[in-house]
């Protein structure tokens, strides 16, 4: 009885005594933010159902069905044009097609996109930001004055050459965009580095002879990741919106395939006659940008113990 | 007669995240006419939340019951627009830091003018020559030339005495100082002390004089009162405060006082010779006016030698300005210096390799002054601890380092269950005291203290001085204490060095320089330190030095006190102060 009880005790203390991380006291506070878990749950229903989009409907995404063009759900109020419907849970667009299972397939396209381009933004504009930032003078501005330069150049310009060049792929769209965005990314890390370094305990651990680049990882991102993860928020709806604008463009995903912003733009121009087009991709994209959003407020306070 | 403001049961609550915090509990005072009331006590008591709340100036969370009257009239619950025919005319306040508390766009000519226009509804032009002469009487030099310059280009003691000029400019029956000294140096401060001391015989104003500083009030209170935990400790005449205290927190505050007169008794005896720091010189490029402006080198240390033994403390005392914390970094080897020798146990650093720096790293460390700044806020203290420990000994086991931490951690009086706080979770003496455990970790042979105990309290001051000592007694380490606080730096050093623009003016044994300190800077230092006893205070005349710290950029500056030799061109190359050794061991520079 004794036993147990001093054995939990010393659980217990042993616990108290184990060194927490800053990552883990985060993981801890942000699972703690209801806000924020509410919506990985549900960016992981859209994510799974996504990957499973060929299970969840027994209609292929590029099937043509010239029987049913532009029907409304079954359960669309006021319209009964196509009785035959009833099983197109979103109804079908201008050649029949079922708009759920595009849907789905779209968020696949949007999705990545806008994760994967982010991240590679996310991971080469804090490193990059960071170290011009840390070691400043002639290879800050050397640095910068090459973001500058990538800066200028016109996007829409610069997607057409890498189309030329390397033929057009699904992967280049993530490379284009990917160019483009960790540009800004690199600019606030520098910013936020530049004045994160003039703090003290930046001083003390140099003067405990910690080397620049651990400095780098360990006090100085951790440091800036609030004004990131806000941008990283803000980020990723404009990639898929810039995803969109490349596909309309005929540069970016091609029919029959299909992506959010590909359905909303078609979706908004037959606003009048078939709102649902517009409705139903617009609403997916919605809440999952608000995820985002909550996802990221949730991380930065998690990431700052003062807030907690 | 009444008194001229009379505070009742005043009471202050703030409601936060963490639930309601009780500020000011049921606190009464008086002020009379023409008379000061010292309010001390340590941060957090209340004192300066007590004074806010009279004036209305509240945080929005705060909340207020009692009652404030001046002249009878009461001031609690006034809409902001009768509160103003009183505040800033009738009752003025200064503050802390006079450059957060100075507008930075307007010069600080129009923003005097603008308390007189606002609140007297005088004509501009005879407002501005009442703005000089009240600049005149706060002695500023040049006072027609400062009225056109912003706030930054003033120095602290010059700004705060911009602050006086504006709170007193209006005729004021009562003005409020929170801290109004302590961001400056002692030389400063014995300055300004002396100007509100004039304030209060010439124009009969009253004083309500706050700080932590037993020594600031002694010399102009007329009253004091205690303060701690929101409540009133204590209150009395001045002399009865200081000379019978009743209550044990009185007396506790002022036995930790530092006194030039207390015994020292020393942790160690020197031993061999660990660093010999050889000429060092240090400059920073400074920018000149225009857009093809030539930088000039700022000589921040300029030719400073020395030596330290084992088991030793040297004190290094300076005004802000000095060098002092520049030195500090030079002799780590966290600025480059540009000329001179850093010898460490025979290995000259500055001519070694970054990587052979950072492996002698392990030998000396660092703890700075303002504690909450030099810890990572988002890492748990533990793990700010360990990191020199990590970093310098790499190949240690997790358990290992744990332990070490645990051990290091109780070795300063941290509980070791904390290592998963945060340095804001911390008050600022217990974060001192992980600055100190993160510095002593890797068992240094050399730990530089750059102020470090400045920013704290007095009772916590003591005890972060009586912690290093014991750390020097058991690990028989040698300490470079930098500090501008004289008294302080008494208490620990074997030798004190004193230095003046980036120069040693003076250096010798810690007995011999305060009891026959011999260079007038030296002097004016140690006459400048407030002393918590009124008798002494008052009957002090102190001002040896008048004005600021010249501009280190001028070359005429390193001659204040050899102008026998000064060639009167602030760009000519000037003569050279030489440091006489006066008896063994006793260096004093020239001086006329």
């Amino acid at each position: 009885m004794s036993a147990i009880g001093n054995s939990r005790k010393a659980e217990t203390l042993e616990r108290a005594f184990a060194g927490r991380s800053l990552w883990a006291d985060a993981r801890a506070r942000l699972f703690k933010n209801r806000a924020a878990v509410a919506s990985m749950i549900v960016l992981a229903i859209i994510t799974l159902m996504a990957l499973f989009a060929p299970y969840l409907s027994r209609y292929a995404y590029d099937a043509i069905d010239y029987d049913l063009v532009s029907c409304a759900p079954s359960w669309w109020p006021g319209d009964a044009a196509c009785s035959a419907g009833g099983t197109h849970w979103f109804g079908t667009d201008a050649v029949g097609r079922d708009l759920f299972v595009r849907v789905l397939y779209g968020a696949r396209v949007s999705l990545a996109v806008g994760v994967v381009a982010t991240l590679v933004s996310l991971v080469i504009g804090v490193l990059y930001g960071a170290t011009a930032g840390y070691l400043g003078g002639r290879v800050d501005a050397v640095m910068m004055r090459a973001v500058d330069i990538l800066y200028s150049l016109p996007f829409i310009f610069f997607v057409i050459i890498l189309m030329v060049m390397f033929d057009r792929n699904f992967i280049l769209l993530f490379v284009a965009i990917g160019a483009v965005v960790w540009l800004t990314m690199a600019r606030i890390v520098r910013g936020q580095t530049l004045s994160a370094k003039q703090k003290e305990y930046i001083e003390a651990a140099r003067a405990a002879g910690v080397s620049p680049f651990a400095i780098i990882t360990r006090h100085i991102i951790p440091n800036v990741v609030g004004p990131v993860v806000v941008y990283v928020t803000l980020t990723v709806p404009d990639v898929i919106l810039t995803e969109s604008f490349l596909s309309f463009l005929g540069l970016g995903i091609q029919e029959p395939l299909t992506s959010w912003g590909v359905l909303i733009s078609d979706g908004a121009n037959t606003m009048e006659s078939a709102p649902w087009l517009l409705v139903f991709p617009a609403l997916f994209m919605a809440v999952t940008l608000f995820c985002f959003n909550f996802i990221g407020d949730g991380l930065r306070d998690a990431l700052d113990p003062k807030d907690y | 007669m009444g008194a001229l403001l009379e505070i009742r049961d005043l009471d202050v609550r703030f409601s936060t995240q963490d639930g309601e915090v009780h500020a000011v509990k049921r606190v009464s005072l008086d002020i009379h006419e023409g008379t000061c009331l010292g309010v001390v006590g340590e941060s957090g008591s209340g004192k300066s939340q007590l004074f806010l709340a009279a004036m209305g100036l509240l945080a929005a969370n705060g909340k207020v019951s009692g009652s404030v009257r001046y002249r009878g009239q009461e001031l609690l619950g006034l809409p902001a627009q009768q509160l103003n025919q009183f505040r800033g005319s009738k009752i003025t306040m200064i503050f802390q830091d006079p450059l957060t508390s100075l507008t930075p766009h307007m010069n600080v000519g129009a923003q005097i003018v603008e308390a007189l226009t606002q609140h007297r509804k005088m004509p501009r032009d005879e407002a501005q020559t009442r703005a000089r002469e009240m600049l005149d009487y706060v002695r500023i030099p040049e006072s027609g030339r400062r009225m056109r310059q912003y706030p930054h280009e003033l120095s602290g003691g010059m700004r705060q005495r911009v602050m006086i000029a504006m709170a007193t400019i209006t005729g004021p029956d009562l003005v409020i100082a929170d801290e109004p000294t302590t961001a400056l140096d002692v030389t400063v401060q014995a300055q300004i002390l002396e100007i509100l001391r004039a304030l209060k015989t010439d124009k009969k104003t009253a004083l309500a004089l706050i700080s932590h500083d037993m020594g600031v009030i002694a010399g102009n209170a007329d009253e004091v009162q205690v303060m701690r935990h929101g409540e009133v400790v204590e209150r009395g005449p001045v002399d009865a405060i200081f000379y019978a205290p009743q209550q044990d927190y009185t007396k506790m505050l002022l036995a930790a006082m530092p006194r030039l007169s207390d015994p020292v008794r020393l942790a160690t005896e020197p031993r061999e010779i660990l660093l010999d720091v050889k000429d060092v010189v240090v400059t920073f490029p400074v920018k000149g006016d225009g857009f093809f402006a030539k930088t000039r080198p700022l000589r921040a240390v300029d030719g400073v030698s020395f030596t330290l033994r084992a088991g030793e403390t040297l004190g290094v005392v300076g005004e802000s300005g000095c060098g002092k914390s520049t030195l500090a970094r030079a002799v780590l080897q966290l600025i480059p210096p540009d000329a001179g020798q850093v010898v460490w146990l025979g290995r000259d650093l500055t001519q070694a390799q970054q990587r052979e720096i950072r492996g002698a790293r392990k030998d000396f460390q660092i703890v700075f002054q303002d504690p909450l700044a030099s810890l990572d806020p988002r890492m748990p203290i533990g793990v700010s601890i360990a990191e020199p420990l990590k970093t310098l000994e790499p190949g240690l086991s997790r358990s290992t380092v744990r332990a070490r931490v645990a051990t290091m951690m109780a070795q300063v009086g941290l509980d070791p269950a904390w290592i998963n706080r945060y340095p804001h979770e911390l008050s600022g003496g217990q974060n001192q005291r992980v600055g100190i455990a993160r510095a002593m970790i890797v068992r240094p042979k050399m730990v530089i203290c750059d102020e470090a105990v400045s920013a704290l309290d007095v009772s916590i001051q003591a005890q972060i001085v009586d912690l290093l000592k014991s750390l020097q007694a058991e690990t028989g380490l040698a300490l470079i204490f930098i500090s501008h606080d004289l008294a302080v730096v008494r208490q620990i050093s074997h030798r004190v060095m004193v230095l003046y623009l980036g120069r040693v003016v003076e250096s010798a044994d810690a007995g011999t320089l305060y009891d026959d300190p011999r260079h007038p800077y030296t002097r004016a230092l140690l006459s400048a330190i407030p002393t918590p006893d009124p008798e002494v205070e008052r009957a002090r005349a102190r001002t040896l030095l008048t004005g600021d710290l010249p501009s280190p950029l001028d070359s005429r500056a390193q001659l204040t006190f050899l102008k026998s030799k000064r060639i009167d061109d602030p760009d000519a190359v000037q003569y050279r102060p030489k440091l006489l050794e006066v008896s063994p061991g006793h260096l004093v520079a020239e001086f006329d």
